[in-house]
């Protein structure tokens, strides 16, 4: 199993929910974070002038995928979070030892 | 002399609306400066309405209004508020009990002080602001409200003109401000640039909301009656400040978008320079006092910024230079038709008031700027300004209060 983390355009949260669900992955997490790439922020106005906000809004989304089925998420998910433009984000594929679900105690791939 | 009512009432009910300005100005700066010293932001306001209020009724008022000694301050007579009771006196408001008057200037030196406080947020000491409180308004407040009001004084015998205090709060604040945000020194990372973000600017928005609400109690207060010169200035006064947050609208608009903090600030900058005249212009000049102001305020903010002086939330460009162009604003504008205690201005083809009027602001620059700078160096080599590297960098609201505004995993 691994987890795949998506950091996305905050806009783009249904249209990513919406490709998992159609490939049958219903559970994720999500957080708002703050970070930067290529874009490097934005301006917003102070009373006069401008300052440079360096970090800004995305939203990460954590979901723990089948080793089988890696390659087929990490391209729905690009697919549907892109607008070809900077600070379109990034998909990160992390390994994993296990995952236990903590109601019945089932751990491995059933677990997911 | 017999207390009359109406007038009373409207003094009381002005001076609770002033009082209220100051936890307007503890929310205006809160909400503009970083959110790990946003309390402590607030405190530097708050803490003015339990020291200064103090001080006022044991000796401040009487130094600012007692029988005059020499024409620059005012004697011991009415320490501890002696002769200063339910009466009327003999010499202000003279138909409100004299206590109400002087509860009514009470709240004017609170505000004058919190106001500085803006210029240095986020690395001054708390103890040190308390001190600088209690020495400021003794050494600065009360001998300018002395000249300005007092009377007797110098300024009064010459006949400056300042309706609610454009010379005696605005301008002694935002003056003092500058120099005592240049001794404090800026804060870490002004200088790299570091980016500065307002916690919260709907909270700027309400303490503007709430200041706006007061002045009308500062200055159609400041007629200390509630007829027709107290409605005149209330009028006067809105119109100053809704053109000055329009046009600093404008000029963010002409930048990059409309913003609020900006129309935020530009309404204060109108209020700010319609203070002195407030009772001695007509009404619509609030509409080129107010845009001027706004201009005036706009370009003195965006200088400070080049020079490199981390005045932080801008007390000398909007308050002082404010103040300052409503001082002589009401030298050109005033009419004596709208207030007979007034004068006519350059206007109405007296253009010596408007010296009278350059004159009290040149004064009042001066002696501010030299006292606050003496007043900052003694602080500074006694117990310090500045709060150590390490708290500042923790943030105020910690390393001086031991309390922080957003806290917990859990909500």
């Amino acid at each position: 199993m691994k987890k795949i983390e998506a950091i996305i355009r905050e806009e783009k949260l249904e249209c990513v929910k919406r490709v998992l669900e159609e490939n049958s992955y219903f559970g994720m997490t999500v957080s708002e974070v703050s970070g930067r790439g290529r874009q490097k922020g934005l301006s917003l106005q102070w009373r006069v002038g401008e300052y440079r906000v360096d970090f800004l809004p995305k939203l990460k989304i954590e979901v723990v995928v089948l080793d089988e089925d890696v390659s087929k998420i990490l391209h729905a998910i690009a697919n549907s979070a892109r607008i070809d433009e900077m600070g379109d984000g990034k998909i990160f594929v992390v390994p994993l030892d296990n995952a236990v679900r903590i109601r019945t105690g089932e751990d491995g791939d059933n677990a997911i | 002399m017999s207390v009359n009512a109406a007038d009373t009432a409207w003094l009381l009910i002005s001076a609770a609306l002033v009082m209220l300005m100051t936890p307007g100005v503890a929310l205006f700066y809160g909400g503009m400066v970083r959110r790990k010293s946003v309390l402590s932001t607030i405190t530097m306001s708050f803490a003015a309405l339990a020291v200064v209020a103090l001080i006022w009724v044991l000796y401040g008022y009487s130094l600012s209004f007692a029988p005059d000694i020499a024409g620059i301050i005012g004697g011991l007579d009415w320490v501890g508020l002696r002769q200063v009771g339910q009466t009327p006196s003999s010499v202000y408001a003279s138909t409100v009990p004299h206590l109400a008057f002087m509860i009514f200037q009470a709240m004017f030196a609170i505000i004058t002080v919190a106001l500085i406080t803006g210029a240095v947020v986020e690395r001054m000491k708390f103890s040190a602001i308390l001190v600088f409180s209690v020495l400021w308004l003794t050494v600065v407040y009360c001998p300018v409200a002395h000249w300005v009001w007092g009377s007797g004084s110098w300024m009064a015998r010459l006949g400056v003109l300042d309706f609610a205090g454009g010379i005696v709060v605005h301008i002694s604040a935002g003056v003092s401000a500058l120099v005592l945000a240049s001794l404090v020194g800026p804060r870490k990372g002004f200088r790299e640039k570091e980016p500065m973000e307002p916690n919260n600017i709907p909270m700027v928005a309400l303490g503007a909301g709430l200041l706006w609400f007061g002045w009308f109690g500062f200055n159609a207060g400041s007629a200390l009656t509630s007829g027709g010169l107290a409605s005149s200035a209330f009028v006067t006064t809105n119109i100053s400040a809704a053109a000055a947050a329009f046009t600093w609208m404008m000029l963010s608009w002409r930048q990059q978008r409309p913003s609020l903090l900006g129309t935020a600030t530009g309404a204060i900058a109108g209020l700010a320079a319609i203070t002195p005249a407030a009772g001695f212009v007509p009404p619509l000049s609030g509409i080129p006092i107010g845009i001027v102001a706004a201009l005036i305020c706009y370009y003195c903010m965006l200088f400070r910024m080049k020079r490199g002086i981390d005045e932080s939330l801008d007390v000398w460009a909007v308050h002082g230079m404010g103040g300052t162009w409503g001082a002589l604003a009401t030298g050109i504008f005033a009419s004596a038709a709208i207030n007979s205690a007034g004068a006519n201005g350059l206007i109405l083809g007296n253009a010596l008031q408007l010296a009278k009027q350059f004159a009290g602001v040149a004064s009042v620059w001066a002696f501010a700027f030299i006292a606050t700078w003496i007043l900052g160096k003694v602080i500074d080599v006694t117990i310090g300004l500045r709060v150590t590297r390490t708290e500042e960098t923790v943030g105020l609201d910690i390393s001086q209060h031991g309390e922080r505004a957003y806290g917990g995993v859990l909500r």
